[in-house]
């Protein structure tokens, strides 16, 4: 079965100050091309866990299960070669770095995918029209781009950052973790819209989220619960404003 | 002399026979009595002289390559840009070479002979003895004196290392006034091939009002060893911002003597060291604040690889006559693997009661989280190392004025360590 991003039976642990960890625990999940689905779940279901370990982070190790992506062993690849493959994770703590202009970095990155995908490198001026324009649908102010990646950004300035870098490095698939997080109600507004914009055939995404509100704005194809590391329950976009009405004890009632 | 030789000295045996000149048999009296220093001498605890060892220094010769010289000012990014327009005074193996220097538009400049190494120098040949070592062998070095009230613009000191199968030493002694009012900015750059010892002496006077810049680009060859002394003095309101880059050598040391004499003074001892290897670097400065009002800064940021080894110590000292002393010193490492290591010694000695003196130091490795973020931005992992480094080395070197002189240092910089594929 070769669809587009498959995840399966994917078990996945920690080492906590030597104390091994299990956090995902058999987590099911298959994303068909050109759709945009959810997961919601109480805080520590491991949510983030999972986008860290499909980026590649090297802090948990995947003890069993499989992910395939477009075909590929994803679980194989280095961060830098899933980006290159098309996958990016807007994190739901995006990292600081001093000393690191804000552009360049964008430069850096755009290039470095630019290259391995066999696309022409963008020169300077180029680059520079294409991410100023970018910034500007995002509402950012253009010395955001002059100014460290991150650093000293409000946590909405960080979320809108994350889906400047999100739409430079035109993904096929998405995990927003959270992006909506932090954000007031217009930029909520226009980060649905960056999604929006991405949205075709060729794109897909994961939105994690507590809120209903963004997925008002980019309604999902499927909704899916995640409680103590599985899947519990998926269901369509309308399993949103249950969750808001109920919470999830009724679902971790029918899991248990 | 029928003392007999300190077995320290013994790589220089042939080189100390037939001192004459009253400031050098001094000198080479009290080097007999002290030899070079080892460890147990408290200021070279981190620091080994055994480097030295089992090597014989000749006296260097004349001659020189010059077809290799100029690739060497090449390679150093010299004979390109707004650097290769500046006077500029090459030393080749401590031999002054007019054929590869440009002295047009430059300041009021002579030569040192060995007849100046008169006692009212800042040298203290009787405390150190690798300047004591300099004060006996020195035969060349350069004296630049900038009159009063004027602006001597940027001036380029290369110190050049040739050697083959003989290992050489040179020892030059060089000096920089600036006199009143007056202003300098210098970048002494230092490189070779091959095995050598560069032991030189400068001796700086900034008077009131006047101020030099002074970047010191240390990438000499990986054989070699530089073993640099420094003393310096600065009057009323004079300002003296130097800034030292360590990235050659096998075995470097940069030491400062600094003293803020005249009140409103101010001194900048900053620097970064990016070593791999089995390197050893090491930056020691002693600040003196003398008089009332003074400003120190230091800000030292070393990055080591590999085995390398970086050493700081950092003293300074703050008279009883010192009130209103700002100082400030901050010693920070990066250490790019489990076996590179930096031994950190900072000192305050405050005899007065109504000063600021902060310091602080801190070692740590690359932050996983920032690498990871840049990769999954597709940043290969070579790549985002070699971004995190610079942008550590960056926030230092940005201390650097003189804008043509921190250009060149990070070309060397980047010409020395090329991003790797792989990564580490
Ligand atoms: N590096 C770590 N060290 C120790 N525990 C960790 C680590 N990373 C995650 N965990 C634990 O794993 C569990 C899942 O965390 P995760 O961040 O994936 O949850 P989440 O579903 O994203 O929660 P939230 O909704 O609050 O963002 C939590 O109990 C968390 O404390
Ligand atoms: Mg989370």
């Amino acid at each position: 079965m070769s669809q587009f991003l498959d995840i399966s039976g994917l078990n996945a642990r920690i080492d906590a100050d030597g104390q091994e960890k299990e956090i995902l625990r058999g987590v099911d999940l298959v994303i068909p091309p050109g759709e945009v689905h959810a997961i919601m779940g109480p805080n520590g279901s491991g949510k983030s866990t999972l986008s860290y370990v499909l980026a590649g982070r090297e802090d948990y190790e995947v003890t069993s299960g499989s992910v395939s992506f477009q075909g590929k062993d994803l679980l194989e690849m280095e961060p830098e070669e899933r980006a290159a493959a098309g996958l990016f994770l807007a994190f739901q703590s995006p990292v600081e770095l001093p000393g690191v202009n804000n552009a360049n970095f964008l430069r850096t990155a755009v290039n470095a995918v630019r290259r391995a995908r066999g696309q022409e490198e963008l020169d300077a001026v180029n680059f520079l029209k294409t991410v100023r324009a970018a910034a500007k649908e995002l509402g950012m102010s253009p010395d955001m781009l002059k100014r460290n990646v991150n650093v000293g950004f409000s946590g909405g300035e960080k979320k809108r950052n994350e889906v400047l870098q999100m739409t430079l490095l035109q993904p096929s698939f998405a995990i927003l973790d959270e992006t909506d997080s932090g954000l007031d109600v217009d930029a909520l507004r226009i980060v649905a819209e960056g999604v929006k914009r991405l949205r075709s055939p060729q794109f897909s995404a994961l939105v994690i989220t507590h809120h209903q509100r963004l997925l008002e704005y980019i309604v999902p194809d499927r909704i899916h619960v995640m409680a103590k590391g599985r899947i519990i329950h998926s269901g369509g976009p309308e399993l949103a404003q249950q969750i808001d009405r109920e919470g999830y004890t009724k679902f971790l009632a029918e899991a248990a | 002399m029928s003392a007999p030789l300190a077995v320290t000295l013994e790589p220089f045996r042939k080189q100390l026979e037939g001192v004459s000149g009253q400031p050098q048999k001094t000198a080479l009296e009290a080097l007999h009595h002290t030899g070079l220093p080892d460890r147990r001498v408290e200021d070279w605890k981190y620091t080994s002289l055994r480097f030295l060892a089992g090597s014989v220094f000749h006296k260097p010769g004349k001659n020189y390559d010059s077809a290799k010289a100029r690739a060497a000012l090449a390679a150093l990014g010299l004979a390109e840009g707004a650097v290769a327009e500046l006077p500029r005074l090459v030393f080749v193996n401590g031999h002054f070479v007019a054929d590869l220097s440009v002295t047009k538009g430059l300041f009021a400049c002579s030569f040192y002979t060995a007849d100046k190494a008169e006692p009212g120098s800042l040298v203290r040949s009787d405390r150190e003895p690798l300047a004591a070592l300099n004060t006996v062998l020195a035969e060349n070095g350069v004296v630049i004196s900038v009159p009063e009230g004027i602006d001597a613009g940027q001036v380029l000191l290369v110190s050049l290392g040739q050697a083959d199968s003989d290992a050489v030493s040179y020892h030059p002694r060089h000096s920089v006034h600036v006199a009143k009012g007056g202003k300098l900015s210098l970048l002494s750059v230092q490189a070779g091939e091959g095995h050598y010892l560069h032991n030189p002496v400068t001796e700086v006077f900034v008077a009131a009002e006047a101020e030099l810049r002074h970047v010191t680009l240390q990438a000499e060859s990986d054989a070699a060893a530089n073993l640099s002394t420094l003393y310096a003095q600065i009057e009323e309101r004079g300002n003296y911002d130097s800034f030292v880059v360590g990235i050659g050598a096998a075995l470097s040391r940069h030491e400062v003597h600094a003293c803020l004499a005249e009140s409103f003074a101010q001194v900048h001892i900053n620097g970064v060291q990016r070593l791999a290897q089995t390197q050893h670097g090491d930056i020691t400065s002693v600040i003196t604040h003398a008089a009332p009002d003074c400003i120190s800064r230091q800000t030292v940021r070393n990055v080591l690889d590999d085995r390398a080894r970086g050493v700081f110590q950092g003293k300074v000292l703050v008279e009883q006559i010192a009130q209103k002393t700002d100082g400030y010193q901050m010693n920070q490492a990066l250490l790019l693997s489990g076996q590179a290591e930096i031994d950190a010694k900072p000192q305050l000695e405050i005899y007065a009661d109504d000063v600021k003196c902060s310091h602080g130091a801190t070692v740590g490795a690359l932050d996983d989280d920032q690498l990871f973020y840049m990769r999954s931005r597709g940043v290969p992992e070579g790549e985002a190392r070699q971004i995190l480094i610079d942008a550590f080395l960056e926030e230092v070197l940005e201390l650097i004025g003189d804008e043509t002189a921190r250009e060149v240092c990070k070309t060397v910089i980047a010409r020395r360590f090329p991003v790797s594929e792989e990564g580490a």
